[in-house]
């Protein structure tokens, strides 16, 4: 990869939309026609926003470096990631937009009637934000040093510290334009490249075995170690070695290991032949890396693809960054069109990372050894075009990551400072939502220096899973359940939420490091989102008297259309 | 390892951050230990535990708010069982004997028409029942019963009498204050929708008045600002709702800024800056386009060339930020402070005041208006509206013409 296409790219990202944001707003709106200027955001440019937020470094890059290293069975991870706003178009999307609510903590407030609700979904914003923005700064370092070389943590600093200084001066105030940019930046970034690979693939006389047989080597290649790794051995394998393997020192040696698990230390060298398989890797303990969850997946793959299908279909719901996109819409109908676009839209996005993700098993099979998978989108257009095409594909793939960074990590950013300066902090004002949002990466990216890396759809697999467990019942029981209670709602999201929350936090600690118990762990969602719903029902059941007062009226105003709403007589009240 | 403590610290810090939010909510203005002498001591506790049921009482006497203040009134009377009512049914019965609840509520009867406290024993079939004798306090705000408050003990005692009515008078007070934040909200409402309904005559004047101008000459011209005219006296004689979206205000001031320009023609000049975000939140209802006829009143006022206005609203995160300038004459800041504070009455229309204090009233203290402004200097003045406001939601959808 050369950094000096790939570098002024990235820059040239990071202008546009700082520009954009400041200034977009003024250059398009500013008129003396009334007409003109209050044109509400018609569906197809907010659905377009939505997504610029919403595809973030996970969909960029993550899915690709998951489908190469295992295979089709990852496919699940876009198919849930869209399938997510089907649920939300169906049981969610336009009673939200009605009920008024711009955050999920003024929702639990609109419907319950109740401050402490309130402040328990404000800090679940504030966790899954956290969670959320976590794999950001870490796929932007991993972008950063993959493209110059620079150290892991640098990329994560540079999007933290433009997004925290955009964001706190206030510099997005025209977000939905800089969003849908950023949606068709993206969607050019990896459409572009993508139709000269599947031409340099066509070229190459269109191989197809990439996910019916093991990935093998289609050439000689020399694959260097840069964390210790277990490889494990179904066959023996030949390679010549230069460094460490089994604790044995190595200088160009030809070696056949025989099958069973071989440790190769970092910085040795191995040398495979054409034609090859390549081995599988375990991180070894030890090892900068956290254990990822691919374990448990191969141990247990039904239940792990339950958990994922469960976790990314209900979990989109609660994504804060999301939610308040649909407080753009004007009414509950075009909250629903908008929804319906944000469909097609990510829809035709996720068709291309599988494609990466499929060419990366057959042109860069050893990223799975060396563990650097989710920098496959950006290094696929150098190892199959080469030449300065291909550099100058690379960096149109690094300027649209960056774009994906930029995006997601804006939109969570000022979802949880928001949350932070309403709820959190002592009184209110421009100083404390700056405070807020310093806060609001700081956490995220000290975390960032701290845990290492998960691969990066993975950590995002988490948010969902705690997004899911707390929200998911949150909304769907306060949208369509009458007897629903505060007490009932709060210790839904508690036990639900809390017990995702804490298994996530037992996975990314490493413990317990396999086994069925590890399994529940990675993939909490499949027992932790029935557990939060249960909860919440038996509770409210169990407090009939704390249905709050008028929550009749409360519902007719979610589900009723607007239009109708005038025969209504709905309570007003003023604190 | 490294990975493990790593993970620990991170799963850690949110809990302890939840921990330090809950320690700081709950936590107690002041520790007793701290305090001095036994008597000081038990002063503090009475006193803090009276202040502890107090807030509950100051929204009124119902089911949930007994609830929540009948257990902080029972250990400050130190009794076995206390209970609240209104002048119907008993609405809590905190601690032991709850079997004697009808019973209680039939002895009620007397205390309730009389207005004087009662002490009685109670029957029991139960032999080791808690509580045999009961005394009654009513509650009385403005002279009328509203309730009582009865307190259970398992013998006579005198001195619980005596507390039984202290705790009843100060209950009472706490009642009346809650009746007074009652009708203090409804004058402000009522406020509210005396002023709504009022446009200023004066504008109504002049506007049939440059539209009777036009009829002869460009009978056209005079149909259109007819129509604008029904447009606008429309939207602000609309009864439904108390709130509008920002959208419809705009057009409501494009409606009235079409009259003004039918009578001021090129002297008057208007740019928008709307971020499209913020178009759907609601607002009180007529609460800009006063601010907009201000603008023009200060912009053309002892002024012969142009005025510009210039509307701007801009997304600030969970609140919309609205900006209304001009460059005319500008005003005194000491006058407007006070014409804000209702000191002296502003010259006609709906002044600057009603605006800020509905803002005010809707939004609180801190959402009122903030007006820059200097003799000759123009004025500026910003609304801040938070997107969500609970009880704040409008009433219909915005209708594109």
């Amino acid at each position: 990869m050369n950094p000096s296409y790939a570098v002024p790219a990235v820059a040239l990202v990071v202008v546009a939309t700082v520009l954009v944001g400041a200034f977009g707003l003024r250059i398009s709106r500013t008129t003396s026609d009334f007409y003109v200027a209050s044109r509400t955001v018609g569906p197809r440019l907010n659905a377009a926003a939505i997504s610029g937020e919403y595809l973030s470094a996970a969909s960029f890059l993550g899915i690709a470096g998951l489908v190469l290293v295992q295979g089709p069975d990852m496919l699940w991870y876009p198919v849930g990631y869209t399938a997510g706003y089907l649920v939300l178009l169906l049981f969610v999307a336009a009673p939200l937009r009605r009920s008024g609510a711009y955050t999920l903590p003024d929702f639990a407030e609109a419907r319950l009637a109740s401050q402490a609700v309130r402040r328990l979904a404000g800090a679940f914003v504030v966790g899954v934000g956290w969670l959320y923005l976590l794999p950001q700064l870490q796929g932007a370092g991993l972008t950063l040093s993959v493209l110059t070389g620079a150290p892991d943590w640098l990329g994560g600093v540079i999007v933290a510290a433009v997004v925290t200084a955009t964001v706190a001066a206030g510099g997005m105030r025209s977000i939905t334009f800089v969003q849908a940019f950023q949606y068709w930046l993206k969607l050019t970034a990896l459409l572009v490249p993508a139709l000269f690979l599947i031409a340099a693939w066509q070229a190459d006389g269109a191989p197809r075995h990439a996910f019916e047989e093991p990935a093998g080597f289609r050439e000689q290649r020399i694959v260097r170690v840069d964390d210790r790794v277990d490889l494990k051995l179904g066959r023996p394998l030949t390679v010549t070695v230069d460094g460490t393997v089994d604790g044995r020192p190595h200088d160009g040696t030809r070696l056949t290991l025989p099958p069973g698990t071989h440790r190769i230390e970092r910085g040795t060298e191995l040398t495979f032949d054409r034609g090859t398989p390549v081995p599988a890797a375990d991180r070894a303990p030890g090892g900068a890396l956290a254990p990822s969850r691919a374990e448990s997946r191969e141990e247990r793959p039904l239940y792990a693809t339950y958990g994922l299908i469960l976790a990314t279909f209900l979990g989109t719901m609660g994504l804060p960054h999301v939610v308040v996109r649909f407080y753009t819409s004007p009414h509950g109908v075009a909250a629903r069109r908008t929804t319906v676009a944000v469909l097609a839209l990510i829809g035709a996005f996720y068709l291309l990372p599988p494609v990466y993700g499929a060419l990366g098993r057959l042109y860069a099979p050893e990223l799975t050894l060396s563990g650097d998978a989710d920098a496959a989108v950006l290094l696929l257009p150098g190892r199959m075009l080469g030449g300065t095409g291909g550099d100058l594909l690379g960096a149109l793939i690094a300027g649209g990551a960056f774009a994906a960074f930029l995006s997601t990590a804006s939109g969570l950013t000022m979802a949880v400072a928001g949350v932070l300066t309403q709820d959190v902090l002592p009184s209110r004002g421009v100083r404390h939502f700056r405070l807020g949002t310093v806060i609001a990466m700081a956490v995220p990216l000290a975390a960032s220096a701290l845990v290492g890396g998960l691969p990066v759809a993975d950590a995002v697999g988490l948010a969902f899973a705690v997004s899911a467990s707390s929200f998911c019942p949150l909304l769907v029981l306060g949208i369509w359940w009458r007897r629903l209670t505060p007490p009932g709602a709060a210790a839904g999201m508690l036990v639900g939420g809390g017990t995702a929350f804490a298994a996530v936090a037992a996975t990314m600690a490493g413990f317990p490091g396999t086994g069925a118990a590890h399994a529940l762990l990675a993939w909490p969602a499949l027992w932790s989102v029935p557990l939060g719903f249960l909860t919440m029902i038996l509770v409210s059941l169990a407090t009939p008297g704390r249905v709050p007062a008028g929550t009749a009226a409360i519902l007719a105003r979610f589900h009723l259309p607007e239009e109708l709403r005038t025969e209504v007589r709905t309570e007003v009240t003023t604190p | 390892m490294s990975d493990f403590l790593a993970g620990l610290l991170v799963a850690v810090l949110p809990l302890l951050g939840i921990g330090f939010w809950l320690g700081r909510r709950t936590a107690h203005p002041e520790a007793p230990g701290e305090l001095g002498t036994p008597v000081e001591h038990a002063t503090f506790q009475t006193l803090h535990t009276a202040s502890l049921a107090a807030p509950p009482l100051r929204a009124g006497l119902t089911e949930e708010t007994a609830r929540k203040s009948a257990r902080r009134l029972r250990s400050l009377l130190g009794t076995d069982a206390l209970c609240l009512t209104d002048d119907r049914r008993v609405l809590v019965w905190d601690g032991v004997g709850a079997h004697h609840r009808a019973e209680v509520l039939e002895r009620l009867a007397g205390p309730l028409e009389t207005g004087r406290g009662e002490a009685f024993r109670l029957d029991c079939d139960t032999p080791d029942c808690p509580v045999r004798w009961a005394v009654v306090a009513p509650l009385t705000v403005d002279d009328r019963v509203h309730g009582a408050l009865v307190a259970c003990a398992p013998r006579e005692s005198a001195v619980l009498v005596r507390a039984a009515g202290e705790v009843a008078r100060w209950v009472s007070v706490q009642l009346e204050l809650a009746d007074l934040d009652d009708s203090r909200t409804r004058l402000i409402e009522a406020e509210i929708k005396a002023l709504r309904a009022q446009i200023s005559p004066h504008f109504i004047f002049n506007s049939l008045a440059v539209i009777a101008s036009f009829v002869r000459t460009d009978p056209e011209r005079a149909r259109e600002l007819l129509l604008e005219f029904a447009d606008f006296t429309r939207y602000s004689f609309r009864r439904h709702g108390d709130f509008t979206t920002l959208a419809d205000e705009l057009h409501a001031i494009d409606h009235y800024l079409a009259l003004v320009r039918a009578r001021f023609g090129d002297r008057l000049s208007v740019t928008l800056q709307i971020a499209p975000e913020v178009l759907p939140v609601a607002l009180p209802f007529l609460c800009l386009q006063p601010l907009v006829e201000n603008a023009v009143k200060h912009g053309l006022e002892g002024k012969t060339d142009k005025c510009h206005i210039q509307i701007t609203a801009q997304d600030a995160g969970a609140e919309a930020l609205v900006v209304i300038e001009d460059d005319g004459a500008g005003m005194d800041p000491a006058l407007l402070r006070r014409i804000l504070a209702g000191e002296v009455s502003p010259s006609g229309g709906i002044g600057l005041s009603n605006v800020d204090d509905r803002l005010r009233q809707v939004y609180g203290d801190d959402h009122g208006l903030v007006i820059e402004t200097a003799p000759g200097a123009g004025m500026k003045i910003t609304a801040r509206l938070p997107k969500y406001q609970p009880g704040v939601h409008t009433a219909g959808r915005i209708d594109r013409p």
